[in-house]
This record gives structure tokens, sequence and C-alpha cells, in this order.
């Protein structure tokens, strides 16, 4: 029992990435009906926009303390970040230990400044092309961003901790009455989990209670027409690609602590992503939300012993497996409607 | 169409290096079989120079180490060659590396891509071979690369000196006769690390594996099995993680409803950092179970992958080839040069690359030739010292290197970025020594083969 309950916590956390990106893939594929290959790019991107905003508030200038000595065996050269100086070593520490929810705010003008010029720059050449076309070109630049990140940033993991206050871990065992430490969740996955869900009421929301978002939805049902209204609708899919940006983004941006980002982070997420999105249905919304944590669940329990013991290997193929099984039964997805991607 | 090119002083050369290799190892190999012979065997060296081939991981997760590596191949170059303050050559046992390259040829050397893919990698290697002419293909940061790279060079009769390559199977089931590591193993780890262990948290221990599902992680596994539980511990459960796994949440979560009181990350690279991210997240390290402290451990540790983790690596054991701050000679000339080129400490893959290097080039001198066949003969069974693991012996029969293991601790107040790691012992060679036929090593089977001098 414990077992199950700490799996569907961790199917959450795990779901809670998966939808976050197919979520933005849905709404780009929904407006623009272009399938972005660089999405998972852009995750990547929100990821390094926190390992930045703390390498910039570790900004540092060098002592030398003559009495320790460095590998070579000449006197130590230490950094003194400039906020010690600024605010005093206590609170200027605090500052970088807070660097990832920090990083929020830090990343969402980078986001739409990047969405935007990935849009306006690249993918509008691509509307009327074919799907392959489209998946070539933002393959290339998802190889592209990331080979960027990784000559800045090197190839290894750079650990980017979560603040002090939200590194322990919150027992639920105790709550329900089971022994201490056998329901233990991390605070930040919590934090993860409750900051998906947020984000994902934020974007449901403003796609139907604003005029915007009704706006936009009309575009997705039906482009032409609600071009011939005389609504500049290719200006608000721009604004909805940035959006799904940023959604992206802020997703990379309070994943680092979970795990350390590196430069080829997007891709291991893109290509389950992209099995959401058609789990779900290409184009629906709902669809990608609902397939991210199902598909998230699913991949906790299979990863769990006792259902490895019985068959081996399927913690590595469950979610293929479900997409082949739902794609049988259901061709267009979960929650996937009629017409899409089948003209 | 290679052609013999015995000069004067080439003869005079080869004469005092196999007189050299005569009173070292009066026994074991008479190089003087070898000498002047520049033909018969794939890329034989001619002019003026000789052509090593670096094939490295330069793209992919491993690229760090990779460049490592490279700072490291070239250093080594660039000492034979008689350029800067000679790095371990003057700390080397052996005496015949003089600073004029390799018998007398100036070293060149082309670079490949492994990309940490066995195709990848032998196809770098093939071309480094047949376009590139080079006599010696080493490098890699992952066994499966070095199986494969090895495989191809037995086939093309060219000399394989492994980089870092940690999995049994490398100079075990999967060994060659043109194969050589001067790395230590699995089996090593496990040797070295279980009575560490014992000592620390005890010889009444449930252990509890998480492992990399690929052949290094096999071999982890089972070394850190057998030589725990031969101290006494038990292992409760033996989980293989998919290797492109990257969020291991559901493997730790599992861990908190056993009665595990230890959990082993048979893990490298990436996945170190991210399982051991996620068993600190979870509180396995705040975690007390069967009245005792929940421990976690890393068979084999990385500086560069160790800095990945952060701070979750303080207080862990684990163990490790080399490390720069090793007091011998040996070890103080090469980090004083490295770091001085560099502005950092080597890593220890830099460390077992270069030595291989410098290895590779005394060989080729104690026999005379380039000959792939004299050259591992003249490796076979040849004792060294100075080259920072203290008295090291090349094992004939299975090409392994034997030599003290490192069993290392995250240091809990490191000083900068670089020093991540405190040794907690250095265990004696003769600790980590198995025979040749150990079942761990593919029994009876495992054999080197022939060597094959190629063309």
């Amino acid at each position: 029992m414990e077992a199950l309950i700490l799996q569907v916590l961790n199917g959450l956390d795990k779901g809670s990435a998966y939808a976050l990106i197919a979520l933005g893939l849905t709404l780009i594929f929904g407006t623009l009906g272009v399938v972005n290959f660089a999405h998972g790019a852009l995750f990547m991107i929100g990821a390094f926009c926190a390992v930045t905003l703390q390498r910039l508030l570790s900004l540092s200038r060098e002592i030398v303390d003559e009495t320790k000595t460095d590998f070579l065996g000449n006197p130590l050269k230490v950094d003194i970040p400039y906020l010690y100086d600024w605010f005093g070593a206590d609170a200027g520490q605090s500052i970088i230990n807070w660097s990832v929810p920090l990083a929020i705010l830090f990343s969402i003008p980078i986001m739409v400044i990047v969405g935007f010029a990935m849009e306006r720059g690249l993918i509008k050449h691509f509307y009327k092309r074919p799907h392959a076309d489209q998946i070539l070109v933002t393959f290339g630049l998802a190889i592209v961003l990331q080979e960027i990140i990784k000559y800045f940033y090197g190839a290894n993991p750079i650990p980017t901790p979560a603040p002090p206050a939200f590194t322990g871990s919150f027992d639920f065992g105790v709550l329900l009455g089971f022994d201490p430490f056998q329901i233990v969740y991390p605070y930040w996955r919590l934090i993860y989990f409750s900051f998906a869900m947020i984000i994902i009421a934020g974007v449901f929301a403003f796609l139907q209670f604003t005029t915007f978002g009704m706006v936009v939805r009309a575009g997705m049902a039906d482009r032409e027409t609600v071009g011939m209204l005389g609504i500049n609708i290719d200006k608000r899919f721009t604004i909805m690609f940035a959006i799904a940006a940023c959604v992206a983004g802020l997703a990379g941006v309070m994943y680092t602590p979970i795990n350390s980002p590196n430069y080829h982070m997007g891709m291991d997420f893109l290509v389950l992503s992209f099995v959401v999105v058609v789990v779900g249905g290409m184009g629906s919304l709902p669809g990608a939300v609902l397939a991210g944590f199902l598909l998230g669940i699913l991949e906790s329990f299979a990863s769990m012993a006792q259902v490895i013991a019985i068959i081996p290997g399927i913690n590595q193929i469950i979610i293929y497996l479900v997409a082949i099984i739902v794609l049988l039964t259901r061709p267009r997805g979960l929650m996937g409607r009629k017409g899409v991607m089948e003209e | 169409m290679s052609k013999s090119n015995i000069t004067r002083r080439g003869v005079i050369k080869t004469g005092a290096a196999a007189g050299v290799a005569g009173l070292a190892t009066p026994t074991i190999f008479d190089g003087s079989a070898w000498a002047g012979s520049h033909t018969g065997f794939t890329n034989a060296p001619q002019g003026g120079t000789v052509t090593l081939g670096f094939n490295v991981p330069q793209t992919g997760p491993y690229a760090d180490e990779g460049a490592d590596e490279l700072r490291a191949y070239e250093l080594a170059v660039e000492h034979l060659n008689g350029g800067g303050d000679g790095g371990m050559i003057p700390t080397f046992s052996s005496k015949t590396l003089e600073g004029n390259g390799i018998l007398g040829k100036k070293v060149e050397f082309v670079t490949g891509d492994t990309q940490t893919k066995s195709d990848a990698a032998r196809a770098s290697a093939k071309s480094m071979i047949e376009k590139d002419g080079a006599i010696m293909i080493t490098g890699g940061s992952s066994s499966g690369v070095a199986v494969a790279v090895q495989a191809l060079c037995q086939e093309a009769g060219i000399i394989f000196m492994a980089g870092l390559t940690h999995s049994n199977d490398t100079t075990g089931k999967d060994r060659k006769a043109n194969g050589f590591r001067h790395f230590f193993n699995s089996y090593m780890s496990g040797a070295a690390l279980a009575p560490v262990l014992a000592n620390a948290y005890g010889k009444d221990r449930k252990a509890y594996h998480l492992t990399a599902d690929y052949n290094w992680g096999y071999t982890t596994e089972e070394a850190v099995v057998q030589a725990t539980e031969g101290m006494g511990w038990e292992t409760v459960n033996a989980v293989k993680t998919p290797l492109t796994q990257t969020d291991f949440s559901s493997y730790i979560a599992p861990v908190l409803q056993t009665d595990a009181d230890v959990l082993v990350l048979n893990h490298y690279g990436g996945n170190m950092i991210n399982s051991l991210t996620s068993a600190v997240q979870f509180g396995l390290r705040d975690k007390v179970a069967n009245g005792k402290n929940f421990e976690i451990v890393v068979p084999l540790y990385s500086r560069l992958m160790a800095r990945g983790a952060g701070a979750n690596v303080k207080g862990i054991f684990g163990s490790t080839n080399w490390h720069w701050s090793l007091p011998d000679a040996g070890s103080q000339a090469f980090t004083k040069s490295f770091g001085t080129k560099y502005g950092f400490p080597p890593s220890q893959a830099a460390h077992t690359v270069y030595c291989q290097t410098l290895l590779y080039a005394d060989a080729v001198n104690r026999a005379g030739s380039f000959n792939p066949c004299a050259v591992a003969e003249a490796l076979e069974d040849f004792e060294f010292d100075g080259l920072g693991n203290g008295k090291t012996l090349y094992r004939g029969a299975d090409h392994q290197c034997f030599k003290d293991v490192l069993v290392v601790k995250g240091k809990e107040n490191p000083t900068s970025e670089f020093d991540l790691l405190e040794i907690v012992e250095v265990t004696p060679v003769s600790q980590v020594t198995y025979a040749p036929d150990h079942p761990q090593m593919g029994g009876a089977e495992a054999t080197l083969g022939s060597c094959n001098p190629g063309a």
C-alpha cells in the first residue's frame, strides 16, 4: 500500500513535467499547425536560465588567502561574491540559495524573447511546408541550441539546488498512520507538482476566460474564418508560441533542483512528450495533460521491482506499449478530435 | 607498401633500447628479436614521424571527460617530444623516454570522436587506422566503447591502450591480445571498498543495489555484491535501471519500503548524479533502518562527475583509480605539469590516458619496434613505478594493470570545486589481485587469443 501511494506521487511529479511540455507542444501544434521538435530545447533553455541566474548572483571578486594553498601549492585564491559585500555574507548567501525561485521571474522575459525569435525567425517560414519539413528543421534547431548550451556550460550536469528551506522531505506516512520513513516525499517535488497545476490551470483559464483566448480557440478551430472576420490571427498565434515557450521554460527552471541540468535534458523529455501528445490526442490540451499524468504514473508503477520481476524490461517499454494499445483502440488518442492531422 | 628504414642511428638506438630492456627484464622479455623490424605490420611508420590515434568522446554526455583526456594526451605528446617540464617522464622507473619522440620519431596525433557510442567509436578508430595511419589507438570513456574498439584493433593489427573503462569485461571475458588496460576494474573496486565499508558501517548490513543496465553495471554489481557478502552483508535486492533514465525517483522510492540500510548506486556519469540526487532528496541519508543510519555507496567515483552532484556527495564512500592530491612524486609531477598548463588539476581519466601513452612509448622503445606483437610482448608482465599508483604490474595473462586502489569519500568541507574527494585508504595491490581465470573475469574460457600484427 505504501509503495502504491509513493508511486502515485512519483507519477504525479513525473507527469507534471510531461504534461507541461506536452501542453506547450499541443498549444503550438493547435495554433500554428507546427510539429515543434525544438520544444524540448525550450525546456532545457529554461533550466539554463536558472543556472545563469545562479552564476550571475554568484559573481565574485577574487582575494588571495595566504594561509591556504591551492593544488599547485600557490596561495589559495578565494572567490567572494559581490552579494556578500553588498548585503553581508548571510543575506548574500540566502539570495544565491534562492536563485531557482528567482529564476522564474528572470526566465519569463528571456523565454518570451527566445520564443518570439524562434517563431518569427525560423518557424513562420515553415507554416505551409509539410510536417516532415517542420520536424526536420525544428529537430535541427534543437541540436543547434543544445550544442550552443554545451559550448558555454560544458557537457556535465550543473548542480542547481533548491533553497535550503525546501531541501528536506515530507513524511506522508506519519500523517496516514504508517511508520516513519515509509512514505516520504521531497518538498521540492511537491512544489513542482503544485507549480505545474497552477501553470496548467492558468493556461486553461487564459484560453477559456479571456477574449484573447477565445479568439485563439476560434482560430484553432477555423483559422480561415477568423481571418476573414478581420482578426490578425497570426499575431495572436505568435504570442501563443511565446506563451508555450514560457510554459516549457518555467517547467525547466523548476525542474533544475530535481535533476542537475545538462545540455541534453530537453532531448530526454522530447520523445516522451511527443508520445504523451499522441496518446492524449493531437491538438487536445486536456488530452495532453491527462496523458502526461497517466503515463507518468504508469511509468512509475512499471519501475517497481515487483513488477519488473514479473515482466522483465517492462520499465523500459511501458510508455510505448501503452501508446501502441491506445492508438490501436483509439486511433485519435484519448481525447483527439476528428480531422486533426488527417487531411 | 611499407619499406625497411633501418638507419645507423636507429640501429644504435635500438641496440641501446634492447640493452636497457635486457637489463631491466632479463628473463621476461628480450626485445632484440624485434629490433629494427619496421615492416610486416599495420601502419608501419615511415619517415621521421609516428601517428597515434586518440579516440575520445568529444560530443555526448561524457564530452567533458573526453576533453580532459585529450588535454592529457596532448601533454603526453608534448613531453614525449621533449617539450614542457617532462611531466612524469623523470619519475617513471623505465628510462627509455628521452624527449626525442618514440624510437627517435617525432610523435604526431589524430583525434576521433567516440560520442560514447560503440558504432561511432569503431568508425572513428577505423578512420584513424585506415586514413591517418595511426599505429596505436587509445582512449574512451565507457566500457561498451572500449570493448568494441578493442575488438576492432585486434582485427586490424593495432595496439589498443584503453582509457577510462572500469568493466571487468575489458580485460575479463572480452580481453584481447592487442588490448591493454591501465585503469582499475569493478572487481578491484569491490575488493577495495568492502573492508572499508565493513569497518565504517559494520558487518551486519542489508544492501539494495541500483544498477545501470549495461555491461559495466553488471560487473560492478557482481563485484560489490560478492565482496560485501564476503564481509557478512546481505543483498536485499538488485534492480536494473535503464541507461537513459534521468529521473530515478521511481527506483529510489521503493527502497524506503524494504528493510535495506545501505543503497549501492552502480551508476556512472549522469546516472550517478541523478540517482544520488534523488536518493538524497528522498531523505535516505536521514533515515534510520534496523537501528542504524542509512548509508549510500557509489562504487566508482569520478571527480568530474562528483562536481555535478554538488553537496550530495559529502561523506559518501567510493573508489577511484587516481587522485591529484596523492603525495607521490609522479602524481605531484603530473598535477603540476597539467595544472600549470591548463589551470586546474587533472581528472583520473586524464591520468590514466597520460600513463597509457607513456607506457606505450616506453614499450616501443624497449622493444625496438612498433610491431604490435613486439610492443605487446614488452608490455606483458612489465613492472614499473613512478606513474602515480606505486609499483604496478602489467599482467601478461590478461593485460590488466595491478596496482593500489584508492578508497575515497566525498569531502565534508571542500576548499574548491576540485577538492571534492578525500582519500580514505590506499588499498594495497595484494588485496585487489585475482587469478586471471577468476569467474568474474570470464573464467577459464576467457583468453587473449594471439597477437595480430596486421598487414
